[in-house]
């Protein structure tokens, strides 16, 4: 990790004045009546070298005190009070355009997005050498060889190549690498991380925080760390501030945070984190009603090959076998294309299986067509990951749950609606959303209505995809407890498709480890993380966050 | 890549053929035809026998599946027919009237694009809200505007109000500036919408955040960063409005007395000329589906995301 990457000489006398330093800094947007406010009076300080983690959930206020700092508030934005201390110059004030004269070099934005954060029709290189021709740092020839050193630097190979690629032909976590290039090149004071993770697999989450980290420690640059994962805070930052409501809930030096947090509300956090979280009390101990129970889904030698082009066969799901207990949970684990999200979709009958067997409640699903298989939808129902998208905006609650029952047979319309009234109460909703639509509603409460539509037709067999993935720590904490009730009482199974393996851990009874399509592990879920029986399933299970202190933290 | 390329070209082809057939069969199933119409003339004194005998020469009473083979080998080997009416053949016809319609089409088409790239850059340069949503209704209004209407309304301003272009001779240049004007008008504000759109859209990609945040300046992004990623989808509208294009050179010449393509084919209409009209349908199909042809065919050049995949790593 050696550069030359011009080094400019920090004089030793700054280096305990705070690198940022907010004062009760109040941000509001302007509405169609009023200004609202969602950052209010907060203070925090960055020093040389630190990071600071800025905790909270959606809504929290967190994003918007990131681009407040940097300036890149949304046009109906306004900075109302306080100040913003960049080296001790008050930034809060400036213009736009004193504002891109620090822009890129003195403090710089890692963000949340990969995919879309790189502009498509411009060439890596291009991208990087633009924060040093902005900043005016030396001729092209020169910039063309920093930005293959820079590129070289976050551990990208074969530089020269990558330099002259488009982002499309990038994977994820190495577009996240370009923009932390970006991000470093001009050896900024400060780097504001806006979630730079949280769109990446658990193992590349774990390459990216090591990166940043590694580069902080060599440059000296502070970090102000925006996520939601307290794991994540819990891993990497010195010190911790908790924001909810725009308001600081507890702040202080990470360890301390977490052994003994002060408020009710970072002690429900940390309570609901997964990774952090102790595994749920009640956690699985009904062994005794695995065993005498017969199988609900039994998966055999599963293949399923896509058509690439017109010769070339890509098989994303190879040979892939497992069985489920009726009234158990077993989860599908793997990151983005390890096939566990098609092995859901063939197992709903969405694919033909190219070979291999799949039985849902004792029928072959592979031998169903036509009404058949449009029959047996009724017997197993997806849950999907994103509630916002997933449920039509136009209808409303009673519409989007009573709709299933449309489809299947021809119960009268007080039956119906008595059955959807019925159903909503087990999900815990009220029965005065019937008349809203989706908009009015949270991400935690849509979720629950669209679990409340997969229930209706009194299925089976569920099919959760990542179907808490997309929710806040606490929102998901009281997804999953509806989920364990829904289950015992209608003596559900599950089948758990998820990225997270803290999550994982908590809800399934048996779990299969993906891995480019191939079944690595299976087994009950304690074993797989026991004892894991691949090194992709120990990589796996060592990057989950808010462990590297030894899971100190985890709440008693 | 070449397989792509030879299927789109397939399918060009076949739009082609499916453009033929269909305007044969609707204008065969026109009532009356061009032969009774120009010789049941009583002054001409033509007997029955005499127009059947004409009748036999142009091969009009032969069954209609003979008529489509005809024809269709006939315009494979570039012969489209005569015109009854004129008594020309119908492929001299059509390059006599064609510079007319290329001027105005091509003029127009670039005023259009001129007109739209300026409401764009209008209305994302101003620096107040109320403004850009003015500029930004326009186009609608141009939208609306009926392209009949539009042209008197230019007659009556610059010609008989201002007198600045005279109506009786004027040169070759004055008698294109109003109906290329009145073709461009409606064929931009398709283009200025889609435009503005796009760039709305653009500026809330993170991209564009992220570009901020390396310190580029708001012209500096727009310029180097939405530019080309709001144009890059008009382009497919651009082809499309090539039909718009055509269809409007009709009316236009109609309302101007201009002899294009446009007048051909309204005066072939009155005379039923079928020979004229199927080989101008097919004539506009050809360059409809050569236009967005080529479209296609760009836009790998212009969009490295529709390029062949040069092995991506993981």
């Amino acid at each position: 990790m050696t550069t030359t990457i011009n080094i400019k000489p920090v004089s030793t006398d700054v280096s305990n004045l705070p690198v940022l330093e907010i004062s009760k800094l109040t941000v509001g947007y302007l509405g169609n009546e009023a200004l609202q406010r969602v950052v209010h009076e907060v203070s925090l300080v960055v020093r040389p070298g630190e990071v600071v983690a800025l905790v909270g959930e959606s809504g929290s206020g967190k994003t918007t005190m990131a681009q407040a700092v940097i300036g890149l508030l949304a046009e109906n934005g306004r900075l109302e009070a306080g100040a913003v201390r960049l080296n001790g110059a008050d930034i809060a004030g400036w213009s736009q355009k004193q504002l891109d004269t620090i822009r890129g070099s003195k403090i710089t934005l890692i963000p949340q997005d990969p995919t879309s954060s790189l502009n498509p029709v411009k060439t890596i290189g291009a991208q990087v050498a633009e924060v040093l021709q902005i900043h005016r740092q030396g001729s092209r020839a020169e910039i063309d060889e920093r930005v293959i050193k820079l590129l070289a630097l976050v551990g990208l190979s074969q530089p020269e190549l990558r330099a002259k690629q488009y982002p499309h032909e990038l994977s994820g976590g190495m577009r996240q690498r370009v923009l932390i290039a970006i991000a470093v090149a001009l050896r900024p004071a400060l780097i504001i991380a806006d979630e730079p993770t949280s769109a990446l697999d658990v193992t590349v989450q774990k390459r990216i925080l090591d990166l940043i980290d590694e580069l902080r420690r060599e440059y000296g640059t502070a970090v102000l760390l925006v996520t939601h994962d307290l794991g994540v805070a819990a891993d990497r930052a010195n010190h911790t501030v908790v924001l909810k409501g725009g308001r600081i809930q507890e702040e202080g030096p990470t360890a301390e945070v977490l052994a003994s947090p002060r408020s009710d509300y970072t002690r429900k956090l940390l309570a609901d984190a997964p990774s952090l979280g102790k595994t749920r009390p009640a956690s699985r101990k009904r062994s005794p009603r695995l065993v005498g129970r017969d199988d609900a889904v039994v998966v055999k030698n599963l293949v399923q090959d896509f058509a690439v082009g017109r010769r070339d066969v890509f098989r994303a799901v190879d040979n892939v076998s497992f069985t489920v207990r009726r009234g158990t949970t077993h989860a599908i684990v793997g990151e983005s294309g390890s096939g566990k999200t098609t092995t859901a979709r063939s197992i709903v009958g969405f694919l033909k299986p190219t070979t291999g067997r799949i039985l849902v409640d004792g029928i072959d699903v592979t031998s169903l067509r036509g009404e058949n298989l449009r029959r047996f939808r009724k017997t197993i129902q997806l849950v999907y990951q994103n509630p916002f998208t997933s449920l039509d905006p136009r209808q409303t609650i009673f519409q989007i749950i009573e709709e299933p029952l449309l489809n299947f047979g021809s119960l009268p319309r007080e039956d119906r609606a008595r059955k959807v009234q019925a159903i909503l109460e087990r999900v815990g909703l009220p029965q005065s959303v019937l008349t809203r639509r989706p908009h009015a509603l949270s991400g935690g409460q849509l979720q629950r209505v669209a679990i409340a539509r997969a229930l209706v037709l009194d299925p089976q067999v569920l099919v959760l995809d990542e179907a808490v993935s997309a929710l806040d720590v606490t929102v998901q904490a009281q997804i999953l407890t509806l989920l364990d009730e829904l289950q015992r009482a209608l003596e559900l199974t599950y089948l758990f498709i998820s990225h997270d393996l803290a999550v994982v851990r908590q809800i399934s009874d048996t779990v299969s480890v993906l891995h480019n399509g191939r079944q690595v592990d299976i087994g009950p879920v304690e074993d797989v993380f026991q004892r894991p029986g691949s090194a992709y399933t120990r990589e796996l299970i060592s990057a989950i966050p808010g462990q590297r202190n030894g899971n100190q933290y985890s709440f008693p | 890549m070449s397989g792509y390329v030879i299927g789109r070209i397939g399918q060009a082809a076949l739009v082609l053929w499916a453009a033929f057939t269909v305007s044969f069969v609707l204008l065969q199933a026109l009532p009356g035809d061009a032969i009774l119409i120009k010789f049941l003339n009583p002054e001409l004194g033509l007997g029955p026998e005499q127009i059947a005998d004409i009748r036999t020469s142009y091969g009009a009473d032969s069954p209609l599946v003979v008529q489509y083979v005809h024809t269709a080998l006939n315009f494979l080997t570039g012969n489209f027919g005569y015109s009854i009416h004129a008594g020309v053949p119908v492929g001299d016809l059509i390059l006599a009237n064609l510079p007319q319609t290329l001027w105005l089409g091509t003029l127009g088409f670039l005023l259009s694009l001129v007109l739209a790239i300026t409401f764009a850059a209008l209305s994302v340069l101003s620096p107040f809200s109320w403004l850009r949503s003015f500029i930004q209704s326009i186009p609608a209004l141009f939208i609306s505007t009926p392209v009949f209407w539009l042209g008197i309304l230019l007659i009556q301003i610059f010609s008989f109000q201002l007198r600045l272009i005279p109506i009786i001779n004027p040169g070759p240049w004055q008698a294109l500036i109003l109906p290329v004007l009145t073709l461009a008008v409606p064929i931009s504000a398709p283009l200025a919408q889609i435009l503005m759109r796009n760039i709305d859209h653009v500026l809330t990609e993170p991209f564009v955040a992220v570009a901020r945040a390396k310190g580029a300046s708001h012209r500096w992004v727009l310029w180097k960063h939405v530019a080309k990623n709001a144009v890059l989808p008009t382009l497919t509208i651009a082809g499309i409005l090539f039909g718009e294009l055509l269809a409007g050179a009709v009316v236009t010449e109609a309302v101007f007395g201009l002899n294009g393509l446009g007048g051909l084919t309204q005066r072939s209409v009155n005379d039923q000329d079928i020979a004229v009209l199927q080989a101008i349908v097919v004539f506009s199909a050809a360059a409809f589906v050569l236009i967005n042809l080529t479209v296609d065919l760009l836009y790998p050049v212009f969009d490295p995301r529709l390029r062949v995949r040069q092995g991506a790593a993981a």
